[in-house]
């Protein structure tokens, strides 16, 4: 009995929250490695896309909201998604046209499009906090849990109940089928296999005929409705505040980097990677413990091997060490 | 128009701007001295952070997205070295805290050691680990209780192991000039912290450099919120001491008020500006001083080969240059200049606060100088940092105009004029993406090119 509720407190506070973090870090990581593999620079405007895109959403779900329109036990943000990916695209599209053609053009060393980025970043920073400020937002709805603990005590007899909130569900489903969609997509169809040749090898793209400004186009279209779904479902899991979203950064690089930056499986690898490190090296287990050992030998302390705070250490440490030890990422990525 | 005439007519320009806040209030100028006095010191500050980062990426091409962390790391410093040690707390806990960091130095010697005198294979895996695993635990056993008994002194006002400052807890004051003793030392905190970056960051690609500054930053600042027995965390350190007269101090001596009554200003106001005057000039001596050693050092055979292998890293090696070993070298004298800042300005805030650190505001806004001032010239980054920090400061002035200049036409009351009103704050990042931007598209060397 004491092993079934140790193997729910552990998936309550660790394996559900781990999961549904890592298919987060997953969606955003890809965004990250597919402009590094077509457009061939690291975005630092990432963070700052995943709030626009989700500040975009936000405000359609709260029209929706005063319209009365809901998808029942879901949250209205799901039907607001596809507004918000077309918001983001437009954005995408027009920063790509104002700012980053030019240096396309030119051919530019990547490390002024990272600069570039940075200005985009400000910008992009500076239009969420201008639109719908700096504080926190709430817009989710619905039902709140798929599994109540309540329910599942009485269900199953134990004393830990299992808790699976409809925002944790949803990512992970929507994960699923974004990251299925888009291998689909990559793999099959003419437009994708373009891309990953692009990325492959820009010349001998080049030289078969692809339309580089038209693989370009597509990419950023993918990572709009990445960064925006990615940041929608983070939002509606944690909330909603701008600087979160800039300071996902640090594991969202880390992710893609830690699977090979380049590589979209490899970034899904990372995602899961830092998020399962990230939350069993902040969780305390004491409680985990107690069911499983024997009362002598319970734990007095919360037996937690670093505070929360030092989340971002974590990122930060594992991404060091596949660096010195595989400095092109668990996955093969590219070495430019 | 050549360069030789073109550095000094920006930075009278930029003079003028600063003469204009402190004399006339037309516009967005707010026609107070002190208001003028107290841009130019940040900006003093400014300019040499972006002096410290036009070294690494104007003479290296290092890209630092760090710099929040040294100059955290530098208002540490000023903690460490300017405030009384707290009565007690070394007795309670203070060695045992040493002793614990020591162990965890020790853990990690000892698995690099493991990792380089043991042969490959599966036993230096579990050998490795096996160190890790065990000095961690120990690491956490001495170190926690050192914690706790420290954090336990008076956790309302102290709660920290305190700093050197020989003065003890009520004469600490009179020694202000610990705090421009802490200066150095705070270089010397953020060149550790680079030389651990740079040893294990640099060598990998561009970009991986900046994931890892980026990343060191955070953990710098999460340190600095966490660990209460060092500085305090959020509860921040106030009252630093000051290097400086105190105001109060000067309006009760009586020679002072008498000066100030023959200047025909009233004492309150002469002392305070008095005080940012005195601090001004201090800050000035400082960049002055690194100014001139940074154009000699550019000018040295050091200056031309850190620019050979910026522009050519693979021709440079091959002239026998040790490209990693020298591109550690100017990112540590980077970070530490740096640091040196953070220090100064954490002397002029009085205090050291924590959660006021914010990347966008102390890494990339000074990106901004010194790609607006022109990177790779020392009197661009200073020029940078003046107009920048000045802009900074007076967009929230500008924005408030432009928004009531826009909403003059609404009907009072409307709900769209008191958005736009109330987000005319939020128009500082803004403006800045859009001068980065526009520099990088049309003048992309700067204000002042390198020659």
């Amino acid at each position: 009995m004491d092993f079934l509720n140790a193997i729910v407190a552990l998936s309550n506070f660790v394996l559900i929250p781990a999961m549904t973090y890592g298919s987060q870090l997953a969606l955003g990581a890809l965004g990250v490695t597919l402009i590094y593999g077509i457009l061939r620079f690291s975005n630092f405007a990432h963070g700052d896309s995943m709030a626009f895109g989700a500040m975009a959403t936000i405000l359609v779900t709260w029209w929706f909201q005063s319209m009365g329109i809901n998808l029942g036990p879901l949250p209205t943000a799901l039907l607001a998604l596809p507004f918000g990916i077309l918001a983001m695209a437009a954005m995408m599209l027009a920063t790509d046209r104002v700012v980053y053609r030019f240096y396309r053009r030119v051919k530019a060393k990547p490390i002024v499009l990272v600069m570039a980025s940075l200005g985009v970043m400000f910008i992009m920073n500076g239009l969420v906090r201008f639109i719908i400020g700096p504080g926190e937002q709430r817009f989710a709805d619905g039902a709140r849990f798929i599994i109540k603990a309540r329910d599942f005590k009485e269900w199953s007899g134990l004393k830990e109940g299992l808790v699976l909130k409809t925002s944790q569900g949803i990512t992970v489903i929507t994960a699923v089928i974004v990251v299925a969609a888009l291998f689909w997509f990559l793999n099959r169809t003419r437009t994708g296999k373009s891309m990953r040749a692009f990325s492959d090898n820009e010349d001998l793209a080049l030289l078969s005929g692809i339309n580089p400004e038209r693989v370009v186009m597509y990419t950023w279209l993918i990572v709009a409705a990445l960064v925006t779904i990615a940041g929608v479902l983070y939002g509606l899991d944690k909330s909603f505040k701008p600087f979160t979203y800039f300071q996902l950064l640090l594991p969202i690089f880390a992710s893609a980097i830690v699977g090979g930056l380049g590589n979209p499986l490899g970034a899904i690898a990372g995602g899961f990677v830092i998020a399962f490190s990230e939350v069993t090296v902040t969780y305390a287990w004491k409680k985990v413990a107690v069911y499983l050992l024997p009362e002598s030998l319970e734990p007095s302390s919360l037996v937690q091997l670093l505070s929360t705070d030092y989340k971002f250490a974590v990122s930060f440490v594992i991404l060091i060490v596949v660096l010195l030890f595989k400095p092109t990422g668990l996955f093969k990525g590219q070495s430019v | 128009m050549s360069q030789s005439m073109r550095t000094p007519l920006l930075f009278a320009i930029v003079a003028c701007l600063f003469l204009l806040e402190g004399m006339t209030d037309f516009w967005v100028f707010s026609g107070s001295w002190n208001s003028s006095l107290g841009i130019l010191n940040m900006a003093l500050i400014s300019a040499i952070m972006a002096l410290g980062v036009n070294l690494q990426w104007g003479y290296a091409g290092l890209f630092n997205v760090g710099i929040m962390g040294f100059v955290a790391l530098g208002g540490l410093a000023t903690v460490l070295i300017s405030m009384p040690p707290t009565p007690g707390a070394w007795s309670a806990g203070g060695f045992r805290i040493v002793a614990g960091l020591l162990l965890g130095i020790a853990t990690v010697v000892a698995a690099i050691l493991v990792q380089k005198n043991m042969a490959k294979g599966r036993a230096r895996l579990v050998v490795t680990l096996a160190v890790l695993v065990a000095g961690f635990f120990t690491y956490r056993f001495v170190f926690d209780g050192g914690v706790e008994a420290v954090e336990a002194i008076n956790p309302a006002l102290t709660g920290y192991l305190g700093g050197l400052n020989p003065g003890g807890a009520e004469n600490y004051k009179a020694h202000g000039y610990m705090a421009i003793l802490a200066w150095p030392v705070g270089a010397l905190l953020a060149a550790a912290a680079a030389w651990v970056v740079g040893k294990t960051a640099l060598g990998l690609r561009s970009d991986y450099l900046a994931i890892a500054t980026l990343g060191i930053a955070e953990i710098v600042l999460a340190v600095l919120k966490n660990e209460d027995w060092m500085a305090r965390g959020v509860k921040n350190v106030i009252g630093l001491p000051r290097p400086v007269p105190y105001e109060v101090d000067l309006q009760n001596s009586a020679g002072f008020v008498d000066r100030a009554a023959s200047w025909g200003v009233d004492p309150t106001t002469a002392s305070t500006i008095t005080v940012k005057l005195s601090y001004g000039l201090l800050f000035t001596a400082v960049l002055v001083v690194l100014l001139v050693l940074s154009q000699l050092a550019l000018k040295s055979p050091w200056g031309r080969m850190m620019r050979a292998i910026r522009d050519n890293e693979v021709a440079a090696e091959a002239m026998g240059k040790d490209v990693t070993r020298r591109h550690l070298q100017i990112f540590i004298l980077g970070s530490a200049v740096c640091g040196l800042a953070g220090a100064m300005m954490t002397t002029l805030d009085g205090q050291l606060t924590p959660g006021t650190y914010n990347p966008l505001r102390f890494t990339f806004l000074i990106w901004v100088m010194v790609i607006v001032g022109g990177s790779g010239n020392n009197f661009g980054a200073v020029l940078g940092g003046f107009v920048i920090w000045f802009f900074w400061i007076q967009v929230e002035p500008i924005g408030n105009w432009l928004m009531a200049t826009v909403t003059s036409g609404m009907a009072d009351g409307s709900a769209l004029k008191q958005h736009l009103i109330d987000s005319a704050a939020h128009m500082r990042l803004f403006s800045m993406g859009i001068i980065l931007l526009l520099v990088l598209r049309f003048s992309p060397r700067g204000l002042v090119p390198e020659r």
